[in-house]
C-alpha cells in the first residue's frame, strides 16, 4: 500500500526539530524510515506530520568519551557496524548490530530510531539494557540524560514525550578482562529475533566472575535483564556447572508466549542461548576468543 | 497533491528538478514520475528486496525511502548499470549465463545489492557464505537462489581472476 498523507518537514537544527514537535499535533519523528516506513505504508500509523530528522546536524557520529562510546542517534547502523571503535570499544553491539536486518536497511536504519522504536524483537534495546545505555534527549526545557532502565514504559513505548528527541547514546566501553556476546534465535538469519541474549562478564584473579549482565530479548514487551541470574553468578569461575545453575533459574523469568511461540518454548531458548553466550563471553574475558 | 516539494536530485548521471507529494516513497517517484520501471515493487514494506537501489553509493530499499528523501542525494537504478549500447554489466552476464533469474522480477534489487557488494569486497574473493549473507535481503521466488549465487562466486568468488567488475561504462560508477 501507499503511506497516508501528511505534511513533511525537514528541520535543519535540534532546537527547529524540538519546536516543530512542540507546536504541531499527531507528529511523528522519521528517522531513518526502516521500522516507520513499513508502518506508514501498511498505514498501521497515519501521523498528520513527519518531523524527519536527516537533516538535522550534529546528530551522527560515534566519538570515544573514554569511560563511554558516544554515538549519534542519527548515526547509521552500517556505521556502527563498519567502526572499527565500536569493535574494540563495544564490542557486544558491533556483534549485535550486524543481526539488524539486512544490509540495505542497515544503510538506512539508525541507533536511535531502533532504540526509541523499542520492538521486541530488535537487537540494539538488548545491547542498550545489557550495557544499561545512557541516553541523551533533547527537549523544549533542554536536554536531560536518562539511563536505559528507566526509558521503555512498554511494548513499543519509551518514556519520551512527544516533543523530545534522542540524541544521542553513550554505551560504556568495555573494561579489563571483559568479554561480551550476543546471540540469537531465528528461523532465517536477519529476521527478528524469537529470543536474543546479551551478555557482558569481568574476571577477577583465579578467573572468578566479578560482574555479569545479562539482557533478553523477545520475551516481554521491553527487553529484560535477568537479575536473579546476575546476582548468582559473582563469586566463582564460570564453568559448565554454574551454567546449569543459571539454566535452573530460567523457569522464574516471566515470559510472554504466543501460539507460534508458546512461552515454555522461549523459555528453553533463553536457557540454551544463555549457556552458549556466557560461555564465550568467559572466554573472550580471559582472552580466548571462540 | 497534498503536500507537494520540490526535489533536486541526480538519477543515473541526470539531474532532475520535480515536485511531488510528500508521502510518495523513492520507487514510487522512480516509477512513475520519471518512468524508470526497472526498480520493481514486490512487498512495499521493506521485506522482499525488489526495490533495492543505491543512495550515494549504498543500497537502499526504495520502498523504506520518500523521495523528497532523496532530495540532494545521487541515486543510481538498475537502468545505469548496462551500457548504453546494451552490452550487460558483468554482473549481468555472469546472472544471464548462470540461470540466475527465471521471471526476473528480483533481479534489479540483486544487481543493485552486487553492485555494492563488489565495491565493499575491494578486491577481497568473498566465500559462498558471506555472498549468500549479502543477498539475504533479496528474495526470489524463483531461483531457489543457486544460480545467483553461482553468479556471483563466479565474479567474486576465491577463484575468481578478473579483478574487478565495476562498470566501466554507464554513470555508476
Ligand atoms: S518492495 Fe521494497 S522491499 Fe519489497
Ligand atoms: S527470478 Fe523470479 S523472483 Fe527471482
Amino acid at each position: 500500500m501507499k503511506a497516508p498523507p501528511f505534511r513533511y518537514h525537514a528541520p535543519a537544527s535540534l532546537s527547529e526539530a524540538v519546536s516543530l514537535l512542540s507546536n504541531l499535533e499527531n507528529a511523528r519523528v522519521l528517522a531513518g524510515g526502516q521500522s516507520l516506513m513499513p508502518m506508514l505504508n501498511l498505514r498501521v500509523a497515519a501521523p498528520d506530520h513527519l518531523v524527519d530528522l536527516g537533516r538535522v546536524s550534529g546528530l551522527t557520529g560515534i566519538v570515544d568519551e573514554g569511560q563511554s562510546i558516544i554515538i549519534g542517534a542519527m548515526t547509521t547502523q552500517r556505521a556502527v557496524e563498519r567502526s572499527a571503535l565500536v569493535a574494540r570499544r563495544c564490542p557486544l553491539l558491533a556483534e549485535a548490530v550486524a543481526h539488524v536486518g539486512h544490509q540495505q536497511t542497515r544503510n538506512r536504519g539508525t541507533i536511535g530510531g531502533s532504540i526509541c522504536h523499542l520492538d521486541p524483537g530488535a537487537e540494539l534495546p538488548v545491547v542498550a539494557a545489557a550495557l544499561d545505555a545512557e541516553l541523551r534527549i533533547a527537549g523544549p526545557t533542554g536536554a536531560r540524560r536518562m539511563k536505559f532502565r528507566d526509558f521503555p514504559e512498554g511494548y513499543l513505548t519509551s518514556q519520551l514525550a512527544p516533543d523530545e528527541i534522542l540524541t544521542h547514546v553513550a554505551f560504556p566501553a568495555i573494561g579489563a578482562r571483559t568479554g561480551s556476546a550476543f546471540l540469537e534465535f531465528n528461523r532465517r538469519p536477519a529476521d527478528f529475533a524469537i529470543v536474543s541474549v546479551a551478555v557482558q562478564i569481568t574476571l577477577g584473579a583465579s578467573d572468578i566472575v566479578t560482574h555479569a549482565a545479562i539482557a533478553f530479548g523477545g520475551i516481554q514487551g521491553a527487553p529484560v535483564r535477568f537479575a536473579k541470574a546476575e546476582e548468582a553468578l559473582p563469586g566463582r569461575p564460570w564453568s559448565a556447572a554454574v551454567g546449569e545453575t543459571l539454566r535452573r533459574l530460567v523457569p522464574e523469568l516471566a515470559c510472554d508466549g504466543d501460539d507460534l511461540y508458546p512461552a515454555d518454548y522461549k523459555r528453553d531458548l533463553c536457557g540454551s542461548l544463555l549457556v552458549r553466550a556466557m560461555t564465550k563471553a568467559a572466554a573472550r574475558a580471559g582472552g580466548r576468543d571462540v | 497533491m497534498f503536500d507537494p516539494r520540490r526535489v533536486t536530485l541526480v538519477v543515473n548521471g541526470n539531474p532532475v528538478d520535480r515536485m511531488v507529494d510528500s508521502r510518495v516513497h523513492l520507487a514510487d517517484f522512480l516509477r512513475r514520475d520519471l518512468k524508470l520501471t526497472g526498480t520493481h515493487l514486490g512487498c512495499e514494506h521493506g521485506v522482499c528486496g525488489a526495490c533495492t537501489i543505491l543512495v550515494d553509493g549504498a543500497s537502499v530499499r526504495a520502498c523504506l525511502m520518500l523521495a523528497v528523501q532523496a532530495d540532494g542525494r545521487r541515486i543510481d537504478t538498475i537502468e545505469s548499470v548496462a551500457g548504453d549500447d546494451g552490452i550487460l554489466h558483468p554482473i549481468q552476464e555472469a546472472l544471464s549465463r548462470r540461470h540466475g533469474l527465471q521471471c526476473g522480477y528480483c533481479t534489479p534489487g540483486v544487481v543493485m545489492t552486487l553492485l555494492e557488494l563488489d565495491r565493499d569486497r575491494d578486491g577481497r574473493s568473498l566465500s559462498e557464505p558471506e555472498i549468500r549473507a549479502a543477498l539475504s535481503g533479496n528474495l526470489c521466488r524463483c531461483t531457489g537462489y543457486q544460480g545467483i549465487v553461482d553468479a556471483a562466486l563466479d565474479l567474486f568468488g576465491p577463484k575468481n581472476i578478473e579483478t574487478s567488475t565495476q562498470p566501466t561504462h554507464g554513470s555508476s560508477t
